[in-house]
């Protein structure tokens, strides 16, 4: 059967990869290409970039960086940040993206959700959402995080999965980078009202969190950064553990 | 020298770079000679199988791929691999290449039926290859290791053809062969080094 997925996540600025804490305080952590490598070899089942740069310059560098990853790592690449436009969709796919992830730019224009997805198909289009609970409420954030749309997300969800998104990364931004645990309660509300993959992230402390996110129905993968960037949490001790209770793994 | 086909469908990127990565000689082409010159040939494909045999029939390759595949081993991946069959239910009937007999069908009935209807379509994700018959294709991967999947539709019918599976509450083809032609419903280009030596023990054919 179908194994559920380990995606670490490589924030790039400036040709190095970061990591925020609750989306604030960047930290340098690495090379990315050398990180790629290295997660490849860990047995990662896929890799995210973000482009979180937003100079000319910046962009230009991420899509060097992503062809170079391209050119010598073989399993799926998902790239996301700055995709406002199917030129945006182009330009990254053309370096060797699998899928591209939309966040902010569908916020700006749905459409481009339904037009990616009838030029490159749905399993191409990764809708990102950025979800914090405002008065009781699961709102969807743009702009990294910092902006309120004021929008409810599972509608917004729901919304995007009807446009042609074949997949959802849902980030909890109220768990992000606390790593007490995948946002169950948030996760579980998504996955109950959409049938494409979801993938789940923010909040990954341990390796018991995967194993009780793997338990939740519907949810396809996990991803995080910090955690496997700085060790704490090694991948293939993860996935060995997760298989030992139970959990299909790509081992 | 690989020539993989050029119709203008999907992303060739990986693929060439896989290739190159094992040393060998690849060009990507919709040149009839250079298909003809070279020693084996890829048709890859993403996206809709009416599109896309459109496309292949539009770039007049058809009878040029129908000689070729007499002489040399040809592999078509994922939609490519699809092409190959004689017809699919995509999106309406079409009629594909007719290498191997069978047909694609759409997966979600057949979950359904299944009683797994919440089994998400497309399958997206890595899933382990149960070999049925030994092939030299498999001559450097073992039995149960994992490939990477992107599909909604699937072939039928074709268990003669059949080399190789993946369980998705039904049997999913992954490997198919009708003499020299190949099909591979998986991405070897996106399935790591399993893929990798998948695709080069296709060169060594």
């Amino acid at each position: 059967m179908i194994t559920k997925r380990i995606i670490p996540c490589l924030d790039v600025r400036s040709g190095r990869v970061v990591k925020g804490v609750n989306f604030e305080g960047v930290r340098d952590v690495a090379d990315p290409v050398e990180m790629a490598r290295m997660y490849n070899a860990a047995g990662a089942d896929e890799l995210v970039f973000y482009d979180i740069t937003a100079s000319y310059e910046g962009r230009a560098l991420f899509t060097d960086i992503l062809a170079r990853v391209a050119r010598e790592i073989f399993i799926p690449l998902t790239v996301g940040g700055g995709i406002n436009t199917l030129d945006d969709f182009d330009r990254v796919l053309k370096c060797g993206a699998d899928k591209v992830s939309v966040n902010s730019g569908a916020l700006r224009n749905p459409q481009l959700v339904r037009d990616a997805a009838l030029r490159y198909g749905s399993q191409c289009v990764v809708l990102s959402a950025d979800v914090k609970r405002v008065d009781g409420q699961f709102r969807v954030f743009a702009k990294g995080g910092r902006e309120d749309t004021g929008r409810d997300a599972l509608e917004w969800i729901d919304q995007c999965v009807a446009l042609g998104a074949g997949e959802i990364c849902l980030n909890s931004i109220d768990t992000d980078g606390v790593r007490r645990g995948f946002d169950l309660e948030m996760l579980d509300a998504v996955a109950a009202r959409v049938n494409v993959p979801i993938i789940a992230s923010g909040g990954a402390g341990k390796k018991e969190d995967f194993l009780e996110l793997f338990g939740h129905k519907g949810i396809d993968a996990g991803l995080a950064a910090g955690i496997f960037h700085s060790k704490l949490l090694e991948i293939p001790d993860l996935k060995r553990y997760l298989n030992a209770n139970g959990v299909e793994m790509r081992l | 020298m690989i020539a993989i086909v050029d119709y203008g469908v999907g992303n060739l990127f990986s693929l060439r770079s896989s290739l190159e990565t094992l040393g060998l000689d690849v060009v990507v082409t919709a040149d009839p000679d250079k298909l003809c010159a070279a020693d084996r040939i890829i048709l890859p494909g993403v996206g809709a199988f009416g599109d896309a045999i459109q496309k292949l029939q539009a770039t007049g390759l058809v009878p040029v791929l129908q000689t070729e595949a007499e002489t040399k081993p040809l592999l078509g991946i994922c939609l490519g691999m699809q092409l190959l069959f004689q017809t699919s239910y995509e999106f309406g009937q079409w009629q594909g290449l007719g290498f191997v007999p069978g047909a694609v069908c759409p997966l979600q009935p057949d979950l359904e039926a299944a009683g797994r209807a919440e089994l998400k379509v497309p399958q997206i994700g890595w899933n382990a290859l149960q070999i049925l018959q030994n092939d030299p294709i498999f001559k450097y991967v073992k039995n149960g290791e994992y490939v990477y999947y992107v599909h909604s539709f699937y072939g039928k019918h074709c268990a003669a053809n059949t080399l190789a599976v993946s369980e998705y509450a039904v049997p999913v083809p992954g490997v198919v062969k009708a003499g020299r032609v190949y099909g591979m419903q998986f991405h070897p280009e996106k399935s790591g080094d399993t893929g990798l030596r998948l695709l080069k023990a296709f060169a060594e054919l």
